[in-house]
């Protein structure tokens, strides 16, 4: 592990001037803590990926296989083909610079090639060069490069140093979407055996446990039964949830981050006794035990291998709709991808709250409806009980995760659930919330350790916009929908404003409940005492 | 620094000379005034339209809207119909937004460090030049039409009036060909000097740049310098018009051609650039398609089949641990 600097030393090393040597005469930086170990090869073999032996992105020579330019042309060819998104974004950049300092990997290096243009260029040159006209004449004055082994490590490099959280494609002019760009570019590296583990790991337990973490069915059942003995301690309520159960009305599926590490579990607590609580028909599945998709990080085949279990699931077990805890980039597949990839649902029925009525015609294809949206909508019916004031040693403020910020739009139905479930809430700075929020810094499968310093850079702009509110209005809780985000932004609050805790909308909301015949609470869902937080 | 500017330079200065040197003392009027404005027309309708079939050869596999906005979900929460479209009505509006208002450009914020905070500053300078110099632009093609329509249409005529708003000089003013050339030497000023945007400038984004001053330029000189004949300008473009091409009697100057000649350039070079971004712009998934992937299913016409882990061979594998756990289990 490499040294961490202190945050001032860190915040001052940030050094926006830029290199007089030009961008393609630039090495990428491959020393030690500035990339992603690479998958192992169990995990390449195990889900029929191109397996290459063991290697590091510090060797001078990658080996890659003899014929690499030759994968790489065709491949990019292909997905010429198959995608429009990428022929129109490889041709119509300006490079205006609109989105140069929208990146918050940028902000926090000031590697200019985290500017989203030129983590594009890398990948336009390339496709100059094999497929334009003026390329293939004039050369590098058109702004083409040859495929050399260079270009493959700084591929690498920087398609691992963007989370594909798309607050460049907000500002652009013409929507260029740099998670697009990245997509391709780890597609085409995966084409050659290069892939890093963080991902590859969680997607083949994914594959064979049903979760990203591994859990076997039983253990996923004993820790949701854990904290079933804590919610009882904690309001005298004993829940017996079901799994696997054929019949169920609704089919709940959360990130198994919820399970397995704080502060997730908390929120899995607050799932738990929402659903006992309003007498929901539900079960949750050992097989389909993951919410989140670490295919989407690899490419949209292996996205939808991991994806299909969902609609899988819900039909085996005969459920009429399902319903989906808070993940972020899970969203973005549930929005933007599931129902095209697995669908058609027609086996289920256009999603209906039992107990408003409402129908979530927004829903009515995909036929999955998220927690936020779901819960947001008792709320506003009346039918929960809440005691905001249990949530009064919290200052409250609220991180909008990328997905479902940009690619899906759930903005104002969290904060309709804050504004209930707490008296103390306060919204960071505008330029840093809704659809201009900043990632954690850690998503698209980078929140691995060894990467730690980008990480904490790549958070800063969060982190700094958490500052002020912890200034301003003291704030002492980021609230999150997001399960990367319940890991990432710990370490990353840690670091930065260590004043500051990490928590999910419905830790807050199981927090807050008055729960049908609960004991007096004395503690909230983290066994802290409730009295004196209010010191 | 990045020089590529000079590449670009240099290509439009000798362009400049072919059109004077050929137009001019080598009498090749007919080559400059006939024969390339047609070929450049052909090459652009060509190009452009291969392009964008290119383009749309390519399908869409996903419905991939960069949101900007609040999404419609329950009836009391306010759908933000124009950032977050999630019907045909709210595209079209969003699509105008971005078209004619250049939307998007409009959110520009600079980040700076200040202290030992990050600041996110509204900044309207990028979206400002990029309105003027393309309105501006939009302007002077209108106006131009006159020369190839008789009776000149009452709309060209309008803009030809709002233009000359000021009523100064003699000929009197028209302020698009002021801004055009100020907007495009801005947006040119931008790239030379501003480190950031040097850095990422490569020859293709001078090289328009520096073309269209060199339009505005020669437009400017001959309006209120030499004086150009517009009597036999009307009569080449006419002729052009209706396929009756011949060059008027006496001839035109050297400026002229030149003039003429870095439009056909610029037309030309259009289908092979970065200016295809006039097309491609309607074409970007992330703006031209409803947030609606949840409501109505989206087809992909290569929706792969693929081998993804069924729930037998889950329980195969699990099958005992699943037993001793009380799970139910589909085959004892």
């Amino acid at each position: 592990m490499v040294d961490i600097l202190k945050p001032k030393e860190m915040f001052k090393s940030i050094d926006y001037t830029i290199p007089s040597d030009r961008w393609e005469n630039v090495s990428p930086d491959l020393g030690d803590g500035k990339f992603c170990y690479p998958a192992k090869k169990k995990n390449q073999e195990y889900l029929s990926l191109v397996a290459k032996d063991e290697w590091s992105p510090s060797d001078e020579d990658w080996k890659l296989p003899s014929n690499w330019q030759q994968i790489i042309h065709e491949g990019f060819k292909e997905r010429l083909d198959k995608y429009r998104s990428l022929k129109v974004f490889m041709d119509i950049c300006v490079r205006c610079g609109a989105c140069a300092d929208k990146c918050h990997f940028f902000i926090g290096t000031g590697d200019p090639k985290n500017m989203p243009v030129l983590r594009a260029e890398l990948l336009r040159s390339i496709y100059r060069n094999d497929f334009t006209a003026a390329g293939k004449i004039l050369g590098s004055i058109a702004g083409a490069r040859k495929l050399t082994p260079l270009v493959i490590k700084e591929w690498f490099s920087y398609f691992y140093q963007c989370t594909e959280c798309r607050r460049c494609s907000v500002y652009c002019p013409y929507g260029i979407d740099t998670a697009e760009i990245t997509m391709m570019g780890r597609e085409l590296l995966s084409l050659l055996g290069l892939n890093i583990n963080w991902i590859l790991e969680p997607a083949a337990n994914c594959f064979r446990t049903g979760n990203h973490l591994g859990i076997q069915p039983h253990a996923f059942k004993e820790m949701v039964e854990f904290f079933c003995d804590d919610i009882e301690t904690i309001t005298g309520i004993k829940i017996n949830p079901s799994f696997n159960r054929k019949g169920a009305e609704i089919l709940f599926i959360t990130p198994s981050g919820d399970v397995f590490a704080d502060p997730g579990t908390y929120s899995m607590m607050g799932y738990l006794m929402l659903f006992e609580h309003i007498g929901l028909d539900y079960t949750l599945s050992t097989y389909a035990s993951e919410g989140g998709n670490f295919g989407l990080f690899t490419s949209s085949e292996m996205m939808k291998r991991l994806n299909g279990k969902m609609y899988a699931e819900a039909k085996r077990l005969g459920v009429k709709w399902i319903l989906g805890g808070e993940c972020g980039h899970m969203w973005r597949v549930i929005n933007q991808y599931m129902d095209t990839m697995n669908g058609p649902a027609d086996f289920l029925e256009v999603p209906k709250s039992p107990l408003t009525g409402t129908v979530f015609t927004n829903a009515a294809s995909t036929k999955m409806v998220h927690i936020a949206e779901f819960t947001a909508d008792l709320i506003k019916n009346n039918k929960l009980k809440l005691d905001p004031s249990r949530n009064d040693g919290y200052k409250v403020t609220f991180h909008d995760s990328c997905n479902p910020s940009r690619a899906m739009g759930m903005l104002d139905e969290p904060r309709y659930v804050l504004n209930n479930v707490c008296n103390y809430f306060y919204d960071m700075p505008e330029n840093t919330i809704r659809e201009q929020t900043f990632c954690c810094g850690s998503g698209s499968g980078l929140n691995t350790e060894e990467i730690m310093d980008l990480r904490l850079r790549g958070g800063l702009p969060r982190a700094n916009a958490v500052k002020h509110v912890h200034e301003k209005y003291g704030v002492n809780m980021l609230s999150c929908v997001c399960a990367i985000d319940r890991a990432a932004l710990p370490p990353l609050m840690k670091y930065w404003v260590p004043e500051v805790g990490v928590c999910g909308l419905h830790e807050l909301v199981g927090n807050a409940l008055v729960m049908d015949g609960e004991i007096e609470r004395t503690v909230n869902l983290r066994s802290e005492d409730l009295h004196e937080e209010e010191e | 620094m990045n020089v590529d500017y000079l590449y670009s330079l240099l290509a439009v200065v000798v362009l400049g000379l072919i059109a004077y040197v050929g137009a001019g003392a080598s009498g090749l009027q007919a080559v400059f005034g006939i024969f390339i404005p047609y070929l450049a027309i052909i090459i652009f309708l060509v190009g452009f339209i291969n392009r964008v079939w290119c383009w749309a050869k390519s399908p869409v596999p996903f419905r991939i809207p960069s949101t900007c906005g609040q999404q419609q979900s329950l009836d009391w929460i306010k759908q933000s119909k124009l950032d977050n479209p999630s019907t045909t009505a709210g595209v079209i509006g969003r699509m105008f937004l971005e078209i004619v208002l250049f939307r998007s450009l409009f959110r520009n914020t600079r980040t700076e460090l200040v202290g030992d905070r990050i600041s996110y500053k509204w900044v309207i300078w990028l979206w400002l030049f990029a309105i003027l110099f393309h309105y501006s632009f939009l302007a002077v093609v209108i106006r131009h039409l006159r020369f190839f329509m008789e009776p000149v249409p009452f709309f060209i005529l309008a803009v030809e009036r709002a233009d000359g708003i000021l009523q100064v000089g003699l000929p009197g003013v028209l302020i698009s060909g002021i801004t055009l050339l100020a907007g495009a030497t801005l947006l040119l000023g931008r790239r030379v000097l501003i480190p950031k945007i040097n850095y990422i400038s490569k020859a293709a984004d001078y090289f328009p740049l520096l073309l269209i001053i060199g339009i505005a330029l020669t437009g400017i000189l001959m309006r209120y310098f030499t004086k150009v004949d517009v009597v036999k300008v009307k009569e080449l473009a006419m002729g052009l018009a209706t396929f009756h091409a011949g060059i008027p009697e006496g001839g035109l100057g050297p400026l002229f051609y030149v003039h003429m000649f870095f439009v056909c350039i610029l037309v030309a070079y259009i289908p092979f650039s970065k200016l295809m971004h006039m097309g491609g712009v309607f074409l970007s998934p992330t703006r031209n398609l409803a947030n609606n992937s949840r409501m109505k299913r989206h087809i992909n016409p290569w929706n792969p089949k693929v081998k993804f882990h069924t729930y037998e061979e889950y329980e195969d594998d699990f099958r005992e641990k699943m037993i001793e756990a009380g799970l139910p289990v589909e085959k004892e």
